[in-house]
């Protein structure tokens, strides 16, 4: 530009020479010579210009380069993530109970919805995402600052894939996973649930969420102003999916177990119920039932009380399902045997000033009938010929007071009190389940020690490959009468005639405690429990039910929790492939053989249990 | 015998940058073919036009003047009464055949009257001659003002005032034209102008007070340049650009593009472009041999800068956004046969120079 006002002024001469010229060529005009200099400043201006735009290119380009790209990259770099699939959680036999689905959910580019509000009507847009347009512009426009802003999570695909279709500027999808409960209510203490963004809530779900969750891939993609991916930089971190998780439950049993917990339930209109089954062999869980329940797949509008795995984070006093553990001490101590006499009293006893009642007078008894009968009497008067220490130290071991540290949140450990000097009293009522307190997977675990030859084992959720060495609470002889005792109980004699199962010689002990509340022991409120295995001959699974405050005149722990404990051992026992050891009941002994050789009538014997049980 | 006759240097830096426009739009625009072909068209159109307008004579363009303005005028007027709307303002006068923009043709029309008017009479022009000059340039100027089409209007009066000025405008006067204009700059800012007008001088000033809203144009075009950096990121590979995180990028914001992918390199070459062929232009006037013809060559090379000041100016942040494409390089069909036109007429002047002194 210099160069040319150079070029102006040397060519200054030529213009001179053109005005006589140019007065000829205007004809008529008298044309007076237009001035160098003017042309002259009009350049110099122009070349000021020139420099101006050349400085700005400078001042952009050169000097605020490096601002002006990381401006840059702000609004177009961004790291996207791939969401990882939540691990699947199987039962034992590989069958799915909690799995990921691929859901969409739409977002919207707030900025780019508000600036073409007049160009779109968004008729359709609302109609498919089933809202008005108000809401969609007042939500844009309160988050218009944002780039990223959900307008629905979690529509099935094909949805997702309609709204897309509608092209619209500034909407977009995501593809996330909801998780899915194929078992609904019957898993749903047990599993927890997540939440919308696929963390781990409640139950197993949050205990695991470490191992489910996986990690998130992270790629580092350049995004257009709508939000488009329009390419991919680098892959930061590959996708890593979460782990499957193998439960030891047995979703079979578990629904059997849910369906007959929940009818008792309702026929008793007990306030809550809990009922946890353990491979007797191996301790892992194979059931484990919480009422009242709740259905992880829509649980919109429930209390979190529902949400409460009452197996592990509710304890009570166990009442009488303790004593066979009070009589397999004494037994293992060398105090009594089975068939030692103890004098239960005209129904009542007294300690000092304070009185112990039988249901019925009882005279002298065996320590068989102890358990048969449920004599709180006699179970005290067994716990008195041992120091009160041995009673807390035989409970200690088999685990109450103590979590089983499953890792599902709210485990309870429950009560078991040491004290420094025990009045009889205190160990009286110990023996007989009164003054402490466990849940139902302890009390479950308890007797799994009377049902594996007296070696307690840890219970696990996850099923086991190499059972423990676990822990030798009593000696094989002493479990193997008191599991006589048990199955005594059972009889028409004992008190829970209705545990019985056909063709399986079982085992167990009622429980009828009262309910503590305020600090007060009901007269009108029970726990009804009922605790047991089964089969008698080798012991498979233990089981214990316990429902809580059984409104009626049944409330007995024999009338309302073993009936459910015969079903569901009944078909528990049938699934797990559970070899029958009672084909014969001893007093139709001889009639079955008769029908063996006669088998028409093998299908008359067939217990109707069995029929029921497969149900 | 005829002979048609071109200025070649002209020509050939209207051919760098009828390329370099097609070459950039294809990455502006998308990688759309349909826009490639539609441009080549109207180059083609352009190119024949301003062949045309080159074997016209300034002496033949000097009778035609008052008709041509006359005729513009009358246009401007029609569009206000019966133009279709576009983009917020009245600016398209569908004829029927071909939907035309009136202001375009103002742009030679007003120009060429002022020059007519200034050389009919002796130079320095008198009171009386300004008057008629000012006035063949306000009121066209007015016309497309209230359209409004403030870009436009200030090119004319540009291209008006430039030759006033040359023409030997007294200095007296220009000191109180200067004040007065002074004076007049509130006013207009006030009540002339619209109140989208004025946020974008606002924006002009501060433009990262509302990034999301009036500053988001100047913004995302200042980073385009601004990340462009010495050399570019390459043709077609503009994240900025591609991202369409640039407003109207393949129209007046087409210099973002350009600056972002051909780095500070291609902005010093595209300019020097520029700036040739305006120094041809000049040239052009300086060998001229009649007033008419060098005021009115003169006028166009320094309006044709200008525009080129205006479009880089408010794409860089400079200036405010005031809708002028860069000339020969942005979209669109109009203001490149205004331009090609302006330089067929420059040729025509330099075709003839030797006949206007037989």
């Amino acid at each position: 530009m210099a160069d040319l006002q150079k070029r102006a002024k040397t060519k200054a001469l030529p213009v001179k020479t053109a005005r006589e010229s140019g007065a000829r060529a205007a004809k008529k005009e008298v044309v007076v010579p237009v001035s160098t200099w003017r042309y002259t400043t009009v350049i110099v201006i122009f070349t000021c210009l020139f420099v101006g735009l050349i400085g700005r290119a400078v001042q952009l380009q050169i000097v605020e380069n490096d601002y002006l790209q990381s401006q840059g990259d702000a609004r177009y770099l961004r790291v996207q993530k791939e969401p990882p699939t939540r691990g699947m959680i199987t039962d034992r036999n590989g069958q799915p109970i909690a799995v990921s689905t691929p859901v969409d959910s739409i977002w919207m580019h707030p900025a780019t919805i508000l600036r073409q509000q007049k160009e779109y009507s968004y008729k359709e847009l609302t109609k498919l995402l089933g809202t008005s347009l108000r809401d969609l512009l007042e939500k844009a426009e309160k988050r218009k600052a944002r780039e990223f802003v959900y307008l629905k999570r979690h529509l099935p695909p094909q949805l997702a894939a309609k709204i897309l279709a509608l092209n619209v500027p500034g909407i977009n999808k995501v593809r996330e996973y909801k998780r899915y409960y194929p078992a609904g209510p019957v898993m749903g203490h047990v599993l927890g649930f997540t939440n919308i963004d696929n963390e781990g809530q409640e139950g197993l779900e949050l205990a695991y969420d470490d191992q489910l969750k996986g990690q998130a891939g992270r790629t580092q993609v350049l995004r257009d102003k709508m939000g488009h991916v329009v390419e991919y930089v680098e892959q930061l971190a590959r996708v890593r999916h979460g782990d499957d998780i193998a439960l030891s439950l047995d979703a079979r049993i578990q629904y059997l177990a849910y369906r007959h917990l929940q009818a008792a339930v309702k026929k008793h209109q007990a306030t809550s119920a809990s009922l946890v089954a353990l491979d007797a062999k191996t301790g892992e869980v194979l059931s484990m039932i919480s009422m009242p329940d709740f259905n992880p797949n829509d649980r919109s509008d429930l209390k979190s009380s529902r949400f409460r795995n009452r197996s592990i984070t509710d304890s009570y006093e166990p009442g009488s399902t303790v004593k066979p553990i009070t009589v397999a001490m004494a037994m293992d101590a060398g105090k009594i045997d089975s068939d030692t006499i103890i004098d239960a009293e005209e129904g009542t006893f007294f300690i000092g000033r304070s009185r112990i009642n039988d249901t019925k007078p009882l005279g002298e008894i065996t320590v068989s009938e102890v358990i048969k009968k449920s004599s709180n009497i006699g179970s005290a008067k067994i716990a008195m010929m041992m120091k009160p220490r041995d009673l807390y130290n035989a409970y200690r071991d088999l685990g109450f007071g103590q979590t089983n540290d499953l890792r599902i949140p709210g485990e309870q450990r429950g009560i078991l009190a040491n004290r420094k000097k025990w009045r009889p009293i205190e160990n009286a009522t110990m023996s007989y389940g009164y003054g402490l307190s466990v849940n139902t997977l302890q009390l479950a675990r308890s007797y799994q020690a009377l049902a594996n030859d007296g070696v307690l084992l840890p219970v696990s959720l996850h099923p086991v490959t190499e059972v423990p060495k676990g822990e030798k609470v009593f000696s094989k002889e002493v479990v193997d009468k008191v599991a006589l005792m048990l199955e005594s109980a059972v009889s028409d004699e004992g008190t829970a005639p209705k545990a019985r199962v056909d063709q399986y010689r079982v085992g167990g002990k009622t429980g009828t405690a009262h309910r503590v509340v305020n600090g007060k022991y009901q007269d009108d409120s029970y726990m009804s429990l009922f605790a047991g295995f089964a089969p008698i001959s080798d012991p498979e699974i233990v089981l214990v039910v316990s429902v809580n405050d059984p409104k009626g005149v049944d409330y007995y722990g024999g009338l309302v929790a073993a009936p459910v404990f015969s079903e569901v051992m009944a078909g528990a026992l049938r699934l797990r492939g559970v070899a029958p050891d009672a084909m014969t009941k001893p007093e139709e002994e001889s009639e079955l053989k008769l029908m063996i050789s006669r088998p028409v009538a093998v299908q008359t014997s067939i217990p109707s249990s069995i029929v029921e049980g497969g149900q | 015998m005829f002979r048609i006759k071109v200025d070649m240097p002209l020509l050939f830096g209207l051919m760098l940058l009828s390329v370099s426009s097609l070459f950039i739009l294809w990455s502006a625009g998308g990688e759309s073919s349909r826009l490639i072909i539609n441009q080549a068209i109207r180059m083609g159109v352009a190119v024949t036009g301003m062949i045309i307008i080159a074997q016209i004579r300034p002496a033949t363009l000097f009778r035609w003047t008052p008709l041509f303005y006359t005729a513009g005028l009358v246009m401007l007027a029609l569009v206000l009464l019966v133009g279709d709307v576009g983009k917020g303002a009245q600016r398209w006068l569908d004829l029927g055949v071909i939907r035309f923009q009136p202001s375009e043709a103002m742009k030679l029309a007003v120009p060429m009257m002022v020059a007519w008017v200034v050389t009919r009479k002796s130079l320095p022009p008198n009171m009386k001659n300004l008057f008629w000059a000012t006035s063949a340039l306000m009121v066209p100027s007015m016309f497309i003002l209230v359209q409004p089409d403030l870009g436009t209007a200030l090119l004319i009066i540009m291209s008006g005032a430039l030759i006033i000025f040359l023409a030997g405008f007294a200095w007296r006067h220009i000191a109180i034209l200067s004040a007065l204009s002074v004076a007049f700059v509130p006013i207009a800012y006030y009540f002339i102008l619209e109140a989208y007008q004025q946020r974008r001088i606002q924006t002009l000033i501060d433009p990262w007070s509302d990034p999301l809203g009036s500053g988001y144009q100047i913004i995302q075009s200042m980073i385009a340049i601004g990340s462009g950096g010495a050399q570019g990121k390459g043709w077609g590979q503009g994240s900025q650009s591609q991202g369409d995180f640039i407003p109207d990028r393949h129209t007046d914001f087409i210099f973002s593009v350009f600056s972002e992918e051909m780095g500070f390199i291609g902005v010093l070459l595209l300019i020097t472009v520029y700036v040739a062929l305006v120094a041809r232009g000049l040239y052009i006037a300086y060998y001229t041999k009649d007033t008419f013809s060098r005021l009115l060559a003169g006028s166009l090379s320094m309006t044709f800068f200008f525009y080129v000041f205006v479009n880089i100016g408010m794409v860089a942040g400079m200036l405010p956004v005031v809708g002028v494409p860069l000339p020969l390089i942005s979209y669109g069909g109009t203001s490149m046969v205004t331009l090609m036109a302006g330089f067929g007429i420059l040729m025509g002047i330099h075709n003839h120079r030797s006949l206007m002194s037989r």
